[in-house]
């Protein structure tokens, strides 16, 4: 199937009904076995004692925290370029999950920092440039909520994101070459031994079926509100 | 070519009379940067180390003032219109108010900065590379907050939420920025400051597209 036919409300209102129960199926149980594994399989490190059982919680809060503004992106990109509204809706409706999922990641991570580095906040470099993404998803959202009229609000935060995307690369790079305390990533180069793998796998799934679940609802939502107000002003306004 | 001077010269000209903000600006980041000290404390030697830092932000700010009205007056009186369909088209347009503001808004900053320097009690090493810091640094805040402005021209109270837009995507100028004076003071080789320049550069160079876009947009309703 074309991803573009999902372009049509009505097919992706159907589509995602039928998918939403697989995400929350799958999401429930992803989590739940992540967290059991974390609470009672994972052993404590050797340096970081119990306190590492907090990375099963921020690892994956700060992926899906970056994924949703390349999410918010390329729907943007969509938006602007092939004029649908439901990719506007789409972008719309990942921003906040985005802002709530980096500001997980925060919290957890300066939770974490105080036992490790002794300090609830470094000025490091991943810190640093996770509080600068949060600043663009609060940009982004009050830019929607700014203007009233619904395409030109959706074009312009589309631009807006646009310019983050190319942005926020040279933003990671800059924060990096500032400071850099943060250890490095240890995922893909092998550095983590396998029975703190698994869990943070199963973790990261299950963030991303939650982050998968909970976007689909709101874009459900949104097109639904969107439908009610049609319909209002089409009876004349109760 | 003789539009695009026009519009850049009208631009500086209304900048630079009654009410046109560029004196403001001036102002604005000589008492920012003069309430530092204020903060801080007088310690000469602590203020010689951040005054890089604290003349960066205060630019910055300084800069973002009269940003909110750079399209959204024209946008008001109707020449926005004019330009969209002009033989130049907006995105020279958009370069033009570019160039005009940082004539009129970073280029004195610049200038001013030495005499604030001097207040910070700056060390000598680090006087010509805060200098051209902002020299190089200062075109990116006008072009990104060149996108901004088109974005929030439809806004009423666009100038509100225009730092919040903005003030996240400047951070590699800052950091850069103020790493280029450090830098120097610390007598380390100064990468930032070419960082700084390609910065600066791409910035000038993809904004006004990206303004254009977000002018037209809020043209089209």
């Amino acid at each position: 199937m074309n991803i573009f036919e999902l372009a049509n409300p009505k097919r992706f209102l159907a589509l995602s009904e039928k998918l939403l129960p697989w995400f929350w199926a799958a999401a429930v149980l992803t989590l739940a076995s992540g967290l059991y594994l974390t609470f009672f399989g994972v052993p404590p490190d050797y340096q970081q004692g119990t306190t590492v059982k907090i990375m099963f919680i921020h690892v994956p809060a700060a992926l899906v925290g970056e994924m949703a503004y390349g999410v918010m992106g390329v729907a943007s990109l969509l938006g602007l370029v092939n004029r649908h509204p439901l990719a506007d809706v789409a972008a719309k409706s990942a921003a906040p999950l985005g802002a709530l999922f980096t500001a997980l990641a925060l919290i957890t991570g300066s939770l974490w920092g105080k036992p490790m580095w002794g300090t609830y906040w470094v000025w490091d470099a991943r810190l640093t440039s996770f509080l600068i993404l949060f600043f663009l998803y609060l940009g982004y959202m009050a830019l929607w909520n700014a203007i009233e009229d619904e395409t030109r609000a959706a074009r312009a935060a589309a631009i807006l994101a646009l310019v983050g995307v190319v942005d926020l690369p040279i933003i990671y790079f800059s924060v990096q070459w500032w400071n850099t305390l943060h250890q490095g990533e240890s995922i893909f180069t092998g550095k983590i031994a396998p029975v703190f793998l698994w869990p943070l796998m199963l973790m990261m799934a299950g963030y991303v079926f939650l982050f998968g679940a909970l976007w689909m609802v709101r874009i459900r939502t949104e097109i639904l509100a969107r439908r009610a107000r049609a319909l209002q002003l089409q009876g004349g306004g109760l | 070519m003789s539009s695009f001077y026009a519009l850049l010269a009208r631009d500086v000209r209304l900048a630079t009379r009654a009410g046109g903000g560029a004196m403001l600006a001036l102002a604005f980041f000589a008492a920012v940067a003069a309430l530092v000290p204020l903060g801080v404390g007088a310690d000469l030697k602590l203020l010689g180390r951040i005054a890089g830092g604290v003349l960066w932000v205060s630019a910055i700010l300084a800069a973002l003032l009269s940003l909110d009205r750079l399209f959204q007056a024209d946008f008001e009186d109707g020449s926005l219109d004019l330009m969209a369909i002009s033989p130049i088209g907006l995105e020279t347009s958009a370069f033009a108010k570019i160039v005009a503001h940082w004539l009129t808004t970073g280029l004195p900053l610049t200038l001013l900065s030495p005499l604030l320097a001097l207040l910070f009690n700056i060390p000598q090493p680090g006087y010509v590379p805060l200098i051209l810091s902002l020299a190089i640094g200062t075109p990116a805040a006008s072009a990104i907050g060149a996108v901004g402005a088109g974005l929030t021209m439809s806004v009423r109270r666009g100038g509100l939420i225009l730092p919040l837009l903005i003030l996240p995507l400047l951070a590699p100028a800052v950091i850069f920025g103020a790493g280029a004076v450090s830098a120097a003071l610390d007598g380390l080789a100064n990468g930032a400051m070419w960082l700084l320049s390609a910065f600066s550069l791409a910035a000038v160079v993809l904004s006004p597209f990206a303004a254009a876009a977000s002018v037209r947009l809020n043209l089209a309703g």
